[in-house]
């Protein structure tokens, strides 16, 4: 095993799983290519001198004696200024024009045609630079400011800088101790990009859904789950929160999931604008997809190509949101594999190693200090697609011990059309106090009590409603069925929110705020009411449709709007 | 160069090397030693010493020995004298015109007695992956001329909308009317129906349904029965949505694909997959299920830049009426929506049966409205759909506490609910339904509710098309909740 075989032969083909003997000189983990077409597979196991690899893309024709060779690394991805905007597929080669049919071995990455304005950082040649260090920025038409960065394993004596002047993918920009610096750079897709310090987690990422904001709300660097059975709603959330998240950067991973969904949602985001930059929503997102009748090993790539690309622009200091959807699909693509590898399965037939792999996937959300010096956050957010919408099933059990929020998705609110079908049973944020404190520096003091009474509310709604199953609601004490009656308006007046709404599909923290401040305010009077000696059926006949309606009637931002309607349905309801 | 008269049709053999000897025989498969060349997933002829011939697919290449799934099964192979010969190219057919008007088995070989498909180009029948940069949105309707899912649950096309129904109910009927009748007011629209499983009786009827639509040569009928080897069943959809595909892509037709039953479809693949001793995942199934039934699903859609379109219908039968069951839950996180059969409006003799609050067409909203269908259609569907939500569950109140307890408004939902099934929904499995004849069906059960009610719809719409109340007594209607912009006072007590 000591001199270096280029070129191997290929002994075993059995669907993506292939082996090859007579190549030397390959590490677990490199990419080799087989057969005519050079079909990209990645080496899982060494064994005798014989490689057992699984192939990216369809391997019908594929050979025994077909040749092999190394490409001589770990799977990698080409990070660049021409990901924003893009389409790509698993293995971050564009899509967009691309062939129509992807036919195995026709999707190459072609070198970029585009040039880039660099602007040099004002930096002393013969500085010593470290990684990470600023040395330009691209004046890119795009709203975000692309940092050009020295790469993670380059620092040394700066010897040579560029001026400002249209760059071109294979041009340097600086040399660094002795190396060439271009604006592209390839990174392991599997190994974590480095940092120099994780930070604590306690800025909330505002994704303007309610009931993750109010509720259940997920902070800049920390990671959320999101399970539920088919059509209840996690690819709507999650692109939601693609349009909306307060962030630089959108990373959206389709894994295994529908082309026709992609197709509508890059045409939403080219029809929408960031309403803080003005700008197509879609050149702030960068798209990985991998649909469900693309190659299944690709998908397992795709995950973490994606998360390399959200390390890359946390790297450059910015906010970067990550959603994967589904990653139950991409845990089943492992469990294909090591089936057909003849590994000894564990739970379901998924791996062993399925826990070790969900846990090390979601530990690369973080808050950062980032290299260069700066701070940067990759949140993660995973949809889980459980078989049988089954919550104890390995890939959703498994993952919930890893994640800082759960958002469950119910079957039951999703076919009465409650969406985002989030139960509040169910769900939960384990960052909840540090966003509470969050809120209240900000001036928010109430909010973390509001959060505490609606949730109160709801839970003890939700027990009376079962109670009313059984003897009626006019059995219920006035007090118990003023409850029942908030809890109706906390669902149907701040939870529910339609995706479709013009005014309603994204709300400002502001206006969350006032829109349930005005059902607890109304909640109160109710109380107020009753104790002074109104019956409960009266204040059921109050026509409090105006409460329900206000989340649609007034603008995404109009919380004035809200506490206007509030105190008109104050006023009418008048007091004891 | 096919001998003792055995019909081949889709695949002629050009001579390549024959190795005659397998070293093992089993369930469906073949091991051959000795061999050289074989690429995986390549076709190979199975000749008899009887000169029959099957074919079979490589299921694995190791060494020199390659492994062969027969496709006709190995029933009847003496591992000593049968011969096999590699084709060198996938499992194909012919693409063309030629396969419209005409009725076919499983593999695309002709069931009518009229002569095989004439080699034109070949496509293999996997097909490749659709780049989903270039898919366009679907934007469009298919009227399938039954109101209940026109008006509901509207089929748009390049979607695909499966059929969850259970043993008993009259699914391939109503599959057999949607293949029937569907349309795309004017333009050019063919259909595939792919049989899957099917016994002889269902085959028969299904055939008697669409044989005018076949005779005016806009329909292709592909049929495996229910005693066809199942490895041939796996190809079948297959063979099927590549000619979808052509007529869709290279023709500019707007096409819609039915599958019926994918249920015994999924059951041939677990049979396959347990012959090849594959580790099985949930109820036996293999791990890659959902896999296989997305390369059928996601071959639907519509390109960027080029006219036509593949719609696909599956039909499937949910095992113990089991939503969570493998076959519909894969389906499901698949398909976008789902339309759902109940025994229990079958029980009731309503046809098409169908159980609203869990039937979804989740591409709806793109494909109705103004210019499409009618500007109100979707607030229509959600007024419906919600008012039947509240019908529910005045019923199961009304179950538990008496109908007595029941406010008047419920009751004048509860008659909503029986004017919904019997001038909306129930229809005779051979009527055509007009949109415009739907959407005055719809009106007109809407029409049982009071004004003051009829909250998701423009007001505009509801002053046109609302035909006073239909209700003869809801003017006692006990309010308790209302919206106050509608004139609602004329309807209380
Ligand atoms: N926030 C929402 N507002 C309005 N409608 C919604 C919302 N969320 C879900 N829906 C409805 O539910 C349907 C299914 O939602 P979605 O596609 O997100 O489900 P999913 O959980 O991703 O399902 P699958 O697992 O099958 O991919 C949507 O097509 C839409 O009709
Ligand atoms: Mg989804």
């Amino acid at each position: 095993m000591t001199n270096r075989a280029d070129s191997g032969r290929v002994e075993r083909v059995n669907g993506p799983l292939v082996e090859v003997s007579g190549l030397s000189g390959v590490a677990a983990l490199d990419v080799i290519e087989v057969g005519p077409l050079r079909i990209a597979a990645e080496v899982v196991a060494i064994h005798e001198g014989r490689l057992t690899a699984e192939a990216f893309e369809y391997t019908g024709g594929l050979r025994v004696g077909d040749e092999a060779t190394a490409q001589g690394r770990a799977l990698s991805a080409r990070l660049g200024p021409h990901l924003l905007g893009g389409v790509f597929d698993g293995l971050l080669r564009p899509l967009e024009g691309g062939p129509t049919w992807l036919e195995p071995g026709s999707l190459v990455a072609r070198p970029s045609t585009r040039s880039w304005p660099f602007v040099p950082t004002p930096l002393e040649l013969g500085a010593h630079l470290e990684s990470g260090t600023l040395i330009g920025t691209l004046m890119s038409e795009s709203g975000v400011q692309h940092r050009v960065l020295v790469p993670p394993d380059v620092f040394g004596k700066l010897t040579w800088l560029s001026g400002a002047r249209e760059v071109a993918e294979s041009d340097s920009v600086a040399t660094i101790d002795g190396r060439d610096v271009t604006l592209f750079e390839l990174w392991p897709v599997r190994r974590a990009r480095p940092a120099r310090a994780r930070l604590r987690t306690d800025e909330p990422l505002v994704t303007g859904q309610r009931v993750v904001d109010l509720f259940f709300p997920v902070a800049q660097g920390a990671t959320a789950a999101v399970p539920g059975g088919f059509g209840t709603g996690k690819t709507m959330l999650l692109q939601q929160i693609v349009k909306w998240a307060d962030v630089e950067v959108v990373v959206f991973v389709g894994c295994g999931e529908r082309g026709n969904e992609l197709a509508d949602a890059v045409a939403d985001l080219m029809a929408l604008k960031d309403p803080k930059t003005g700008r197509d929503l879609r050149e702030r997102t960068v798209v990985i997809a991998n649909t469900s009748n693309m190659p299944v090993m690709a998908r397992v790539a795709s995950v973490y190509t994606g998360m390399t690309v959200a390390e890359y622009f946390r790297d450059m200091g910015y906010r970067v949101v990550m959603l994967a959807d589904s990653t139950s699909r991409w845990a089943e693509a492992l469990r294909e594999f090591s089936s057909r590898s003849g590994e000894l399965p564990a739970e379901e037939g998924y791996p062993a190693s399925l826990s070790s792999s969900l846990a090390a996937f979601y530990e690369r959300a973080a808050r950062v200090t980032t290299l260069g010096g700066g701070e940067g956050s990759v949140t993660l957010i995973g949809a889980v697609s459980p078989a049988g919408g089954d919550m104890t099933e390995p890939v959703t059990s498994q993952t919930v011990r890893y994640v800082r929020c759960l958002w469950s998705l119910d079957r039951d609110l999703a076919y009465a059309r409650h969406y985002p079908a989030v139960t509040w049973r169910h769900s939960f944020s384990l960052d909840d106090t540090l966003i509470a404190n969050w809120h209240a520096a900000q001036g928010r003091v109430g909010w973390s009590e509001s959060r505490a009474r609606a949730l109160a509310l709801l839970a003890e709604a939700d027990r009376l409603a079962s109670v009313v199953e059984l003897v009626g609601i006019g059995a219920l004490p006035s007090r118990e069925r003023v409850v029942m009656l908030s809890g109706r308006l906390l669902r149907e007046g701040v939870l529910q929110q339609s995706a479709m709404s013009e005014n309603d599909a994204y709300c400002s923290p502001k206006k969350q705020s006032a829109l349930l401040d005005m059902v607890l305010a109304v909640h109160d009077r109710c109380l107020a009411l009753v104790e002074g000696g109104l019956p409960a059926s009266a204040i059921e006949e109050i026509d409090l449709t105006a409460v329900i309606r206000a989340r649609d009637e007034t603008g995404p931002d109009d919380d004035a709007g809200v506490t206007r309607l509030r105190d008109e349905v104050l006023a009418r309801m008048g007091t004891s | 160069m096919s001998d003792a008269g055995v019909p081949v049709t889709a695949h002629d053999v050009d001579a390549p090397i024959e190795y005659t000897g397998a070293t093992r025989v089993g369930g469906p498969l073949l091991a051959i030693r000795g061999v050289e060349g074989v690429g995986w997933d390549e076709i190979a002829a199975v000749r008899l010493p009887s000169g029959e011939l099957r074919h079979g697919l490589v299921l694995e290449v190791s060494g020199d020995i390659a492994i062969v799934e027969v496709l006709q099964g190995t029933g009847g192979i003496d591992p000593e004298l049968v011969s096999v010969a590699f084709e060198g190219r996938p499992f194909d057919v012919p693409v063309g015109d030629g396969w419209l008007g005409r009725v076919w088995n499983g593999m695309g070989e002709p069931l009518d007695g009229g002569p095989p498909m004439l080699a034109g180009q070949r496509r293999p029948v996997s097909g490749a992956p659709l780049n989903p940069s270039q898919r366009d949105v679907p934007s469009n309707p298919v009227f399938t001329g039954i109101s209940v899912i026109d008006a509901l649950a509207t089929l748009v096309r390049g979607q695909k909308l499966p059929i969850f129904s259970s043993a008993g109910l009259p699914h391939l009927e109503l599959a057999a009317q949607i293949a029937a009748q569907a349309n795309v007011a004017g333009e050019n629209f063919k259909v595939v129906v792919a049989g899957m499983g099917l016994t002889h009786a269902d085959a028969a009827a299904m055939r008697e349904v669409l044989e005018s639509r076949s005779a005016s040569g806009d329909l292709v009928l592909v049929l495996d029965s229910a005693d066809d080897p199942v490895v041939q069943r796996v190809l079948t959809p297959r063979v099927a949505l590549t000619i979808a595909e052509f007529l869709a892509f290279e023709r500019g037709q707007h096409v819609l694909v039915v599958l019926a039953d994918v249920t015994s479809y999924c059951e041939a693949v677990r049979e396959v997959s347990a012959a090849r001793g594959e580790i099985p995942g949930r109820r036996a199934y293999p791990g890659y299920l959902y896999s296989d039934l997305a390369s059928l699903y996601e071959r639907c859609g519509r390109i960027k830049g080029k006219p036509g379109s593949v719609t696909l219908v599956p039909v499937l039968t949910m095992p113990g009426n089991d939503i969570t069951h493998p076959v519909p839950d894969l389906t499901g996180y698949i398909t976008e929506g789902q339309i759902v059969l109940s025994a229990n409006v079958h029980a009731t003799g309503v046809y098409p049966p169908i159980d609203v609050l869990s039937t979804l067409s989740r591409l709806m909203r793109k494909g109705v409205g103004e210019g499409r269908t009618r500007g109100d259609h979707m607030a229509l569907a959600a007024q419906i759909i919600a008012s039947l939500a509240r019908a529910r569950s005045a019923r199961e109140l009304a179950d538990l506490i008496g109908a007595e307890a029941l406010t008047e408004t419920d009751r004048i939902y509860l008659d909503f609910e029986d004017a919904f099934y019997r001038d909306l929904v129930n229809q005779r499995p051979d009527e055509v339904r007009s949109m415009e004849e739907t959407f005055e069906r719809a009106w007109r059960v809407v029409s049982v509710l009071p004004e003051r009610e009829l909250t998701m719809m423009p007001s505009a719409s509801v002053a046109t098309n609302y035909r006073g109340s239909l209700r003869a007594d809801n003017a006692h209607a006990d309010v308790i909740e209302h919206d106050a912009t509608s004139e609602s006072a004329e309807h209380r007590g």
